[in-house]
């Protein structure tokens, strides 16, 4: 049943939004949070298991100390509070994921609290969104829906499971509602799980794939009739697994809730689901005193102790966030927000950065990562990282251009060497014999043949008629197979048509 | 805190422990429930607000141990008391019906 | 070989003594137990699985270890234990009694079973108990009841009666067993057994079925203190597969046994608890317990009475936290990865949720439900800080009833159960009477501090009493020392141990 919606631009202008946001984000450590059974992404079913993440009958629960300090890490990069003691909770439910029917997580004692991010938004403004808690938790298992449409659990016969993701350790980091965003909402969210996702690649303590599950987010959204009113009831689309699958969701439950409130009707708290296929969410589950998780202290783990030696040691080992390293490159590069935005948008940042600490300007690596190669990479629809050039041999044909040993033409061809698997651009100019002539003897017959070769033009030339220049500096190139220098050529031209 | 448990919660708790539990039982239990609860709200006359809680009776802090992996049962040895396998996967009866 | 019934009748620590002496193998006492296990079960229902096959194999195994080898190993290497179907063993199957784990093989075992392996301890089987652990009589187990080897007609007590009950009928010297609520110490006292619960922390937990993880504790079952001793010192110890394992290695408690065997308490003092004993405790028992300490008194020891004022709170407390836990414990066995699978019956939907709720109607006992709802109750919304919340408050106030005590005292001592056997069905129908078995050995467990029970005699109806000792946290042995000089001197009054008393139908015709 499609619902009605309400024009977007009408539904934020009579309503003011209310968003909230929790992010899984899975930690990629070797092994899971409560047991030494290692993690890999897509093994064979079943086969990642110790008695603790089956829930065999006396099995327990031992913290994995990689995923506190990860969980540290991150809560600092949030500029959380950290608690120095924190606790693991239970979380009971049924569900034939969960091998022992609780969720081991944290309640009343998160490990981090009270923080925030500043992201950007498009148009170089920035958003604080405040977040109450990233807390420590163990992930469920996958079910495989069988004999239904498409693999859905509508109309499934039966489900098989797949023990291997449970207790693969995960991050939950919830914000306090997100007020004031308005028309924005969508755009501010998007732009947040692209923050946290930076964050954690920068700290090196998640893949961070959307599409392969490390990430996913449950969005809450509500609306009021103005900022001054209290919160609206709420809708939560669950496990949302992508960024625009986030913001379409966002202004899909705008709408929509718009539109019901528009009709007197009241918004469910519900758990919502956003499809795909239909750019839409649908209403799943309505909250009721079903979801009682009996939350208490998990009896077999005691309280996990950060001291506040370890967590300056951890403190000491934070990298540079990403937008600290923005603002110092963009200082350091001497570029305008523009370009620096294009470079971001153009996800050539590393790219770029690596290209100049192997020796190449700021401007000469921006040149190639953002023109050409780019233009190869939009081509073939990949990724720059996954062109089979590197920063290294970016900074060599840089290199050879400042050395006066190739020209542009012929850096460009030797680049397409380099992309056509050729080798190093060292290699590549070898193999071709690509050369700068910068002969006088050469270039000046070469000059003097094409001036004779076009008289018309010399004497245009001689007339001080500069237009038909290239015309000679084309047949000198022909003549020397592009490895003349233009400027040189250009300095014997003057000389003939003076002299 | 109820004194007393009626039916229709000893069912709704039955639902949430995930137990069909009968009719006769939900009878028996009501009445044994009231009793163990009678005995049991004793406590409220000492637990009061001055009191911390204790979640468990010897005070330690958490080992943690390293993140280091240690051999994994196998795929037969994991699903070899289950009651339906499938492709080295576990057989969930339909889960929305 | 030595003759059968002899050779079972000695303690563990004799059985170990003889194997090094060579004048018998650990072939020969796994053999003579399964003879005596043999004879001895049809009556008494010890046993939910007897592992003969590979007890022999691992006796043979002991057997044929070098003179050097074995000396490396503990004292108690090559005699064989029985094992409380609650703990996990690998390739024998486990059910905690219960229907919804019939047939379950562990793919692991248990810490304490590895460290019983690598001691080169043969187990003789898995014993029966309340399904779950829960109940004081072991007739919740699914498996139908354990007798009592005094009287079959009575109960062993719980949940561990199956253990006790292998131990008292010479089915096996040694058993481990788990202690709740005092699964392992009233038992003891039923059928003049001795039984250890260790410091909460001082044992792994690993591959215990969980009951309430906050009170359990794996701990010895013997005949004598010092056969616990040195079981517990095998056992105990650091796990890093245990949270709650305390960093430490076991304490020396088998130095305090013995010590305590030249029975001399001067210096130490005794407590006795206020709070425990009076209205509900049987005549006889608490008869025998006033002699138990007047011995004590005799050997030195300087006896003053302390209170514990929130003691009358434990009980409350113990049906609050013990049923909470278990609720979410038992939350696992849902029919989906191992264990009893119940498709609905037709006209209900055939669903997952069904499936595990008629799963676990058809696969768990009535305690066991009472006590899943009672905690689910407990934990629910609203009422979690009048339930579980005030019962944790009531577990600081008996922390602090023990630590005062513990500044006025060494040990403290109280009769270990009310009653000394009841018939089977005299509880049955009222939780309230059963739950009350355990008024004394349920403070131990809440605030995790060591306790045991020992044999102080028979009471006037013929049948074993119990006595408990109750050290400080992480100081097991504390209360070795006194007990195993009680034991002495018991034991010389009665002119041997008590088991003398207890008629053997089931050995005779092993030879006497």
């Amino acid at each position: 049943m499609a619902e009605k919606l309400m024009k977007f631009s009408d539904a934020v202008a009579k309503y003011d939004p209310v968003i909230g946001l929790e992010v899984h984000v899975e930690l990629s450590t070797e092994t899971k949070l409560f047991c030494p059974a290692h993690i890999e992404f897509g093994g064979e079913p079943n086969t990642q298991l110790t008695p603790v993440s089956l829930g065999l009958p006396g099995s327990l629960p031992v913290v994995n100390k990689t995923a506190i300090d990860y969980a540290v890490k991150l809560g600092l990069a949030l500029h959380c509070e950290i608690a120095e003691w924190s606790q693991f909770a239970r979380k009971n439910y049924f569900y034939p994921d969960m091998p022992r029917n609780y969720q081991i997580s944290q309640y009343d004692k998160p490990l981090n609290g009270n923080g925030y991010l500043d992201v950007e938004l498009e148009d170089g403004e920035i958003f604080r969104v405040p977040i109450e808690r990233a807390h420590v938790e163990d992930d469920a298992g996958k079910n495989t829906h069988v004999g239904g449409a498409d693999g859905r659990i509508e109309g499934a016969d039966h489900s098989l499971v797949d023990y291997n993701r449970a207790g693969v350790p995960l991050i939950e980091i919830v914000t306090k509602p997100i007020e004031g965003a308005g028309a924005r909402a969508a755009e501010v969210a998007g732009a947040y799980v692209k923050a946290i996702r930076d964050i954690v690649r920068t700290l090196n303590i998640s893949h961070a794939r959307m599409e392969q599950g490390n990430m996913r987010a449950d969005v809450n959204v509500s609306l009021r009739p103005s900022p001054d009113a209290p919160f609206g009831t709420r809708s939560e689309t669950k496990n949302v697994n992508s960024f625009r699958g986030i913001e379409k969701t966002i202004i899909y439950e705008i709408r929509r809730q718009a539109a019901r409130l528009e009709e007197g009707k009241e918004i469910l708290q519900e758990t919502r689901h956003w499809d795909e296929s239909t750019q839409t969410t649908a209403g799943g589950r309505v909250k009721t005193d079903a979801d009682d998780y009996r939350y208490f202290p998990d009896p077999d783990l005691v309280m996990v102790h950060v001291t506040p030696e370890h967590k300056a040691e951890l403190a000491a080992q934070m990298p540079e966030m990403p937008r600290e390293r923005r603002n110092r490159l963009q200082a350091e590069w001497e570029l305008t927000d523009l370009q620096m935005r294009d470079i971001i948008n153009a996800d050539a940042l590393d790219l770029i950065e690596q290209t100049v600490a192997a020796g190449a300007s700021a401007a000469g690596a921006r040149k190639w990562w953002l023109g050409e190669l780019s233009r190869e990479a939009n081509a073939k629809e990949i990724s720059l990282e996954e062109l089979p050039i590197t920063p290294a041999d970016v900074a060599s044909v840089e290199a050879l251009i400042a050395s006066g040993k190739l020209n542009d033409k012929l850096a460009k061809q030797t680049v397409s060497g380099v992309l056509a698997g050729e080798g190093t651009p060292e290699q590549v100019v070898e193999k071709h014999g690509y050369k700068v002539v910068s002969d006088d003897g050469a270039i000046e017959k070469a000059v003097d043949d094409a001036l004779a070769a076009n008289p018309d033009v010399a004497e245009k030339l001689k007339s001080g008629n500069m237009k038909p220049m290239g015309v000679i500096i084309g047949a000198v190139m022909k003549a020397t197979r592009g490895q003349a220098d233009a400027k040189a050529v250009t300095a014997v031209v003057m000389k003939r048509i003076k002299g | 805190m109820p004194t007393t448990f009626d039916r229709a919660q000893i069912e709704h708790l039955g639902d949430l422990a995930r137990i069909a539990l009968t009719d006769d039982e939900i009878t028996r239990l009501q009445g044994e429930l009231n009793v163990i609860a009678d005995s049991i709200n004793k406590i409220q006359e000492v637990a009061t607000d001055d009191v911390q809680p204790t979640a468990n009776p010897v005070p330690l802090e958490a080992y943690m141990r390293p993140d280091e992996p240690a051999t994994p049962l196998t795929q037969q040895e994991a699903t070899a008391g289950a009651p339906a396998v499938e492709h080295g996967m576990f057989v969930a009866p339909q889960i929305q019906g | 070989m030595t003759n059968t019934s002899n050779v079972v009748q000695l303690s563990a620590t004799q059985m170990a003594e003889e194997l090094r002496n060579g004048e018998v193998s650990s072939r020969e006492l796994v053999d003579a137990h399964l003879d005596v296990i043999e004879q001895a079960e049809p009556s008494i229902h010890a046993f939910l699985q007897i592992a003969g096959e590979q007890a022999r194999e691992q006796a043979d195994a002991f057997d044929a270890l070098s003179a050097d080898d074995k000396q490396a190993l503990p004292e108690l290497a090559g005699v064989p234990i029985a094992i409380k179907d609650m703990i996990v063993t690998k390739g024998i199957e486990t059910t905690a009694a219960s229907k919804i784990l019939q047939g379950w093989i562990p793919p692991y075992d248990a810490t304490v079973i590895e460290r019983l392996k690598a001691a080169h301890m043969p187990i003789l089987g898995k014993t029966n108990l309340d399904e779950f652990a829960q109940g004081s009589s072991t007739e919740h187990s699914a498996y139908g009841p354990t007798r009592n080897p005094w009287d079959t007609a009575r109960v062993p007590g719980g949940s561990g009666g199956g253990s006790a009950s292998a131990v008292a009928a010479f089915e096996a010297p040694l058993a481990l067993g788990t202690d709740t609520g005092g699964s392992i110490r009233q038992p003891g006292a039923l059928t003049g057994t001795v039984g250890v619960k260790p410091t909460y922390g001082g044992v792994s937990r690993y591959g215990a079925i969980a009951m309430a993880s906050s009170l359990d504790q794996i701990g010895p079952v013997t005949r004598t203190v010092l056969d616990s001793a040195l079981l517990q010192e095998i056992i105990g110890g650091h796990d890093p597969k245990d949270s709650t394992s305390i960093p430490a290695p076991a304490r020396p408690m088998a130095a305090a046994a013995r010590e305590g065997a030249t029975r001399d308490l001067k210096g130490m003092k005794v407590g006795l608890i206020k709070e425990i004993g009076g209205e509900g405790f049987q005549p006889g028992v608490e008869a025998r317990f006033r002699e138990a300490v007047a011995q004590l008194e005799a050997m030195g020891a300087e006896v003053v009475e302390v209170s514990c004022p929130h003691f009358p709170y434990a009980l409350g407390a113990y049906y609050i936290i013990m049923p909470s836990e278990v609720s979410s414990n038992l939350a696992r066995y849902d029919g989906m990865r191992y264990g009893l699978r119940v498709m609905p019956p037709a006209g209900v939907p055939q669903t997952a949720a069904n499936m595990m709720a008629y799963t676990r109607e058809a696969g768990f006992g009535d305690e066991v439900k009472r006590r899943i709802i009672l905690g689910t109750y407990a934990l629910s919304a609203g009422y979690y800080d009048a339930w579980y919340g005030s019962a944790q408050k009531v577990r600081t106030l008996i922390i602090e009833d023990f630590n005062r005590a513990f500044e006025q005292v060494d040990v403290l001592v109280s009769p270990t159960s009310p009653s000394t056997a009841f018939k089977f069905g005299e509880k049955m129908d009222d939780p309230m009477s059963m739950y009350m078995n355990d008024i004394a050995t349920i403070p131990a467990n809440l605030a995790g501090v060591p306790a045991l029970s020992i044999p102080a005699g028979l009471s006037d109806d013929g049948l074993p009493t119990g006595i408990q000792f109750i050290a400080p946290q992480q100081r097991d042995e504390v209360m070795y020392k006194p007990a195993a000089a009680l034991e002495a001197a018991l034991e010389e009054q009665w002119h041997g141990p008590i088991w003398q008393s207890l008629n053997t139908p089931w050995l005779e015709g092993l030879g006497a």
